[in-house]
């Protein structure tokens, strides 16, 4: 699903709005996100998940085509943990799509 | 554009509800229009996951879903052996424009 087929959508469903508004709608609510993301700042999503930053320490690297070491500064790179309801819905537990096996409790993400 | 200010200050996190009142504000959407239109956004996404279709939103990321095979894991608390039961999980890969714009992030990370 491409993000204007994600408002092709959202437009069938809400039918007060045109679908202009919820072009609008769609393309702020990103830009929130990456915005609020920029200044380090979290996203928290109940039932969808939320976004954070990781730092990733400066490091050498090595340019792929002359194998040349590269001094790479740190960076923060953003970080999605799904909410609990995404992972039962995609793991099939509430939905109807997929059988699924007996699952542990609360496994361990190690 | 400015969440981070308004009173909330920029440590409190972006939520549905803050994103709402800035939908309300910004494009005159009453605020039950902006509450449900939040709310559609994300079930709209799960919704995609959920048949097993990847999310692709340029500019922002793509939203994969990967399958993984059964694995040993242990009971955190007691370290008693359990075994992972497959599954799909749902993986985020940010657009090369947001790791652009969050690489430069200098500050603190809220945890």
């Amino acid at each position: 699903m491409t993000k204007s087929e994600l408002i092709e959508s959202l437009a069938r469903k809400q039918l007060q709005l045109g679908s202009k508004d919820i072009e609008l709608a769609v393309k702020s609510m990103l830009e929130h996100m990456a915005h609020a993301l920029s200044l380090g700042q979290r996203i928290e999503i109940r039932g969808f998940g939320s976004f954070s930053l990781h730092y990733r320490p400066a490091r050498v690297g090595r340019n792929p085509k002359s194998g040349e070491p590269v001094s790479l500064p740190a960076k923060h790179v953003p970080h999605f943990k799904p909410g609990k309801q995404l992972r039962e819905r995609v793991n099939g537990r509430q939905g109807q799509k997929k059988r699924q096996t007996v699952e542990p409790a609360r496994p361990t993400r190690a | 554009m400015a969440h981070e200010t308004g009173g909330r200050g920029s440590r409190m996190a972006l939520t549905k509800a803050w994103i709402a009142v800035r939908l309300h504000e910004e494009l005159g959407l009453n605020k039950r229009e902006a509450k449900d239109l939040v709310e559609g956004f994300f079930e709209e996404m799960r919704r995609a996951l959920e048949m097993g279709e990847q999310v692709k939103l340029s500019g922002f990321g793509n939203f994969d879903l990967r399958s993984k095979s059964r694995r040993p894991g242990r009971n955190p608390k007691t370290g008693e052996p359990i075994p992972i039961t497959a599954r799909r999980v749902v993986t985020f890969r940010p657009g090369q424009k947001l790791k652009a714009r969050v690489e430069s992030y200098a500050g603190s990370i809220e945890h």
